[in-house]
């Protein structure tokens, strides 16, 4: 079908101009935050920027309290993304290998902290801490961070499972295989990149996400969090342009490696943050 | 000559489908044993039954006299050649055929001997390093074979291992397969949809049909007296003489069928013989098929029948014979068979 | 008997468990999915549970603390006009999202799905992932610097002379505001922006399993390109685009941050439940707010299975 819709017919000139300008809609206002960061203003948002320097970035890598959002949404990020890729992987498995009574209401749970809107994820957790009076930790944030991490590692776990043939656990096992032996030799090395790339997405989608960790932090300081306050009650504008352009780095990689490690197999990574 | 599998009224269902409905059968020790029939007719269930990925709801399966209903696939002398083969795509050719020898704890170094060895025994030295992408479709199903085979199994399941092969390759790999089972004596129990498959390979068959088997026996039995209208049916092409004329020629008013290379086709009335039948009827059309012709005669009772004549070279110049053409048929009487089930 | 080459098999421990998991098969399955249920039941559908248990209690007026008495009451002054207001706001943002969202989607994903060659489609999946993907207030964070009074915007229309459109665009009642940063068309745009590529990714995917032939087809009985849009593309891509508004719709109808930080002071259901939860403290009250998403969703999500969405996800 690609290669002979390839050849078929150009696309119109206005087919191509509202695609592009849509990219591009995308994507200037990222190339902005970058060009911000060298800006030499840092009262305003002047446009365009009467100098640029590099300054900002060494300012920014003497402020302790980044240091320290840093390292707390990535230690989030990373047990949050362990505990999604276990929970994930095996929800996965059960979807996958058998049809039981009750299969669609556990898939639609899996599927429901990402369908309802953020907040209500939030609150529901602010509110059950309330209730249980569950002090706010690092732990309170996971809770909610790896909660709607998991059906990102399950989509990519399921997805893969879907187009492994069902006969490879089959054939292993009339090998004469275990099913020890057959989830080391057979199952996990057909799903390990749909792992990498789900555990990628996890951990990017936790590394940034703020509308559940309002909620669930109390007065710890995640990066997003930092960044929130900043936007709010702008402080060093130069210094948030630096933060959010590596907040753009970091969520970056991981999506790029998932994208690759995944190509050719299957386009579902995303079909469902 | 002792059972390898034995079926005594087994069933399973998948939720509310019935795949095998109380089958029971024995494949003898060192056999080639066919199960043919249409898709949906139980035959890939029973074999997955054999191999142990399914579990019968009751009745009893033993093998070679032992019950097996215990037993997971990986406890079973039985291995199988998947219809897609299976192959593992992240090993390379050599760990596939080695892959039952790994998972055993055999050393490296016997099982790639071993496994080198299967590889020649399928005519694939030399390309132990491929992986399985990189290999054509009569290829994999080599390495698959090879891979089936290495644990010496006592018995052989093949899932319509031809399947995806064209119809040069699959004459071929039938022959080879054939010779294979010959040489090393291993019970080969063989699915397939292909009638002149099942036909030619096997020492026995059974026809599946909805669940159930409907006969069992040699080729030359079940194409030479099927039980029933399917098998008649199923297996080559076959003739069911219309009612009026199964009374007038056999006097039963039980379905009869013939055979249409069985029938002979003349322009003029043949002499009348006691052992023979004949009819007359009108020609509807005629294929040419290379070998031979097909021609469709319609009865004055109504129905038509099926007609096929060997191209022979003394053939070759006659004027054929146009459609509207009053034509004669006439058989064997003993080429009529009575059907089991009533007209 | 060919036993005499066969080798015994090991792993004595693994072959015991295995062979009790193939002769119980639930327990495997019940195996596998008691971790995520046990998580899922108790850390969410747990937490979901006491929020609709709160919704049902009410802040006594004079101390300000929770009372944990089953009551109506909260509910009731749920549907106080000013409330009304906001939902019916929050629900009209939502669509208005939804719709522009579809608009501009469209030509990405059928360009994306149709002409685009194996590289161009790698190139524009990659364009669309890293937004999704990425920081969800940096990008909000770029918008205050598009649309504040110095930014690049103003600067833009000043040099195109075209700054009397903007102050029309600002002057028009509602929608309009004294800047850009602090009108419904900038928290609009905003949420355009930021949902886009959840409704681009399932459209694309509807897109791409539509079959050239079938336009070929559509052409060759006499439609011309319109027609062919109308009768053919549209109703294949439905589901796609159904399925993309699912996201856009809900994210838009539960988002707190946006409206804060580019928009009018006028609050949506996402900063009511905010504020209640937060400065005022009344639990109850955030609690019968986020149920109306819920329950706003729950409809859509019916109609939206019945239109065949879910298998374009």
């Amino acid at each position: 079908m690609r290669s002979s819709s390839a050849g078929h017919a150009r696309a119109s000139l206005g087919l191509k101009i509202a695609a592009i300008g849509g990219l591009l809609f995308l994507h200037v206002p990222l190339a902005l935050i970058l060009l911000y960061a060298f800006t030499t203003e840092d009262k305003s948002y002047q446009f365009p920027p009467p100098g640029l320097t590099l300054q900002w970035f060494a300012v920014a890598w003497e402020r302790q309290d980044i240091w320290d959002a840093i390292g707390l949404s990535a230690r989030v990020a990373l047990t949050s993304t362990a505990i999604a890729l276990v929970l994930g992987t095996l929800a996965g498995a059960a979807i996958h290998r058998s049809r039981f009574f009750g299969r669609e209401t556990v898939s639609l749970l899996i599927i429901l902290p990402i369908a309802l809107p953020g907040i209500i994820t939030g609150i529901s957790l602010r509110s059950a801490f309330n209730l249980a009076e569950i002090p706010f930790s690092f732990w309170t944030i996971v809770l909610g961070h790896a909660t709607f991490c998991v059906v990102v590692v399950y989509n990519n776990a399921l997805a893969r499972l879907r187009r492994t043939s069902g006969s490879l656990v089959e054939a292993s096992m009339d090998l004469g295989a275990n099913g020890l032996q057959t989830l080391r030799y057979v199952v996990l090395p057909n799903i390990a990149t749909a792992l990498l790339a789900g555990g990628m997405l996890a951990f990017a989608l936790s590394f940034d996400e703020v509308i559940v960790t309002t909620f669930t932090a109390g007065q710890q300081t995640t990066l997003p969090i930092w960044m929130l306050s900043e936007l709010v009650r702008p402080r060093q504008r130069p210094v948030t342009n630096v933060v959010a352009v590596f907040v753009i780095a970091v969520t970056f990689i991981p999506i790029v490696v998932a994208y690759y490690v995944t190509r050719g197999t299957e386009h579902v990574a995303g079909a469902g943050k | 000559m002792a059972a390898a599998v034995t079926f005594e009224s087994v069933s399973h269902h998948f939720a509310h489908v019935r795949a095998v409905d109380r089958v029971s059968f024995e494949v003898v020790d060192g056999e080639f044993f066919s199960m043919l029939g249409p898709s949906g007719s139980g035959k890939t269930t029973c074999l997955r039954l054999i191999a142990g990925f399914e579990r019968p709801q009751s009745g009893t399966i033993l093998l070679h006299g032992a019950a097996a209903a215990h037993l997971p696939p990986f406890e079973r002398d039985v291995n199988t050649v998947f219809q897609d083969y299976a192959l593992f795509p992240h090993m390379n050719v050599m760990g596939n055929v080695a892959y039952g020898l790994m998972v055993r704890g055999v050393t490296r170094t016997e099982r790639e001997q071993r496994a080198g060895e299967m590889l020649a025994l399928v005519k694939l030295d030399g390309l132990a390093d491929r992986r399985p992408g990189q290999l054509s479709g009569g290829q994999r199903q080599r390495v698959a074979l090879a891979r089936a085979l290495i644990n010496h199994p006592r018995v052989l399941l093949l899932d319509e291992p031809l399947g995806a092969l064209d119809l040069k390759l699959r004459e071929q790999m039938q022959i080879e397969l054939k010779d294979l089972q010959r040489r090393l004596r291993i019970t080969f129990i063989y699915v397939t949809h292909d009638q002149e498959e099942a036909l030619s390979m096997s020492d026995r068959l059974a026809v599946f049909n909805e669940g159930r088997i409907e006969q069992i026996g040699t080729p030359e039995q079940i194409y030479e007296h099927p039980a029933n209208r399917f098998v008649a049916g199923f297996v080559g092409v076959s003739n069911v003489l219309p009612p009026a004329v199964a009374k007038q020629l056999a006097g039963t008013s039980a379905a009869v069928s013939i055979r249409p290379e069985r029938i002979r086709l003349s322009e003029q009335q043949p002499a009348a013989e006691q052992t023979h039948c004949r009819i007359e009827g009108t020609l509807v059309d005629s294929q040419y098929h290379g070998a031979a012709t097909r021609l469709r005669v319609a009865l004055p009772a109504g129905g038509e029948l099926t007609v096929v004549r060997q191209n022979q070279r003394s053939r070759t110049g006659e004027p054929a014979i146009s459609p509207g053409a009053q034509v004669w048929l006439s058989w064997h009487r003993e080429d009529m068979q009575v059907l089991g089930d009533g007209a | 008997m060919s036993t005499a080459f066969a080798y015994e098999r090991s792993g004595g421990m693994g072959r015991r468990v295995s062979t009790w998991l193939y002769l119980h098969p639930w327990f495997l399955l019940l195996l596998l999915l008691a971790p995520p249920l046990l998580w899922l039941g108790i850390v969410y559908l747990g937490s979901l549970f006491s929020l609709l248990l709160q919704s049902f209690f009410s802040v006594d007026e004079f101390s300000g603390l929770v009372v944990r008495e089953f009551t109506l009451s909260t509910y009731g002054e749920l549907f106080s006009a000013a409330n009304i207001d906001i939902i019916v706001r929050t629900a009209s943002m939502a669509a208005a999202v939804t719709v522009a969202a579809a608009i501009i989607a469209f030509p990405i994903a059928y360009y994306a799905a149709r002409y685009a060659g194996a590289k161009a489609k790698a190139v524009f999946y990659l364009a669309v992932m890293l937004p999704l993907w990425s920081s969800y207030l940096v990008r909000v964070y770029a918008w205050k610097l598009i649309l504040a009074k110095e930014g690049i915007l103003n600067w833009f229309f000043a040099k195109l002379h075209m700054t009397w459109l903007l102050d029309a665009l600002l002057a028009t009642p509602v929608i309009g505001g004294t800047s850009l940063s602090v009108s419904y068309i900038g928290t609009f745009l905003v949420f355009v922006y930021i949902w886009l590529p959840y409704m681009i990714l399932p459209l694309q995917a509807a897109l791409e399993r539509v079959p050239p032939s079938v336009l070929d087809a559509s052409q060759d009985l006499g439609a011309h390109a319109g027609q062919t849009f109308r009768y053919v593309i549209l109703p294949l891509a439905l589901p796609g685009m159904v399925a993309g508004s699912i996201f856009t719709f809900s994210l838009t109808l539960g988002d707190y941050i946006i409206p804060g930080i580019v928009g009018s002071s006028r609050l949506f259901i996402g900063q009511a439940v905010f504020l209640h939860q937060g400065t005022a403290g009344n639990i109850p009250m955030a609690a019968a707010f986020s149920v109306v998403p819920i329950v706003i969703m729950g409809i859509y999500l019916t109609v939206a299975k019945r239109l065949g969405a879910f298998d374009a996800l």
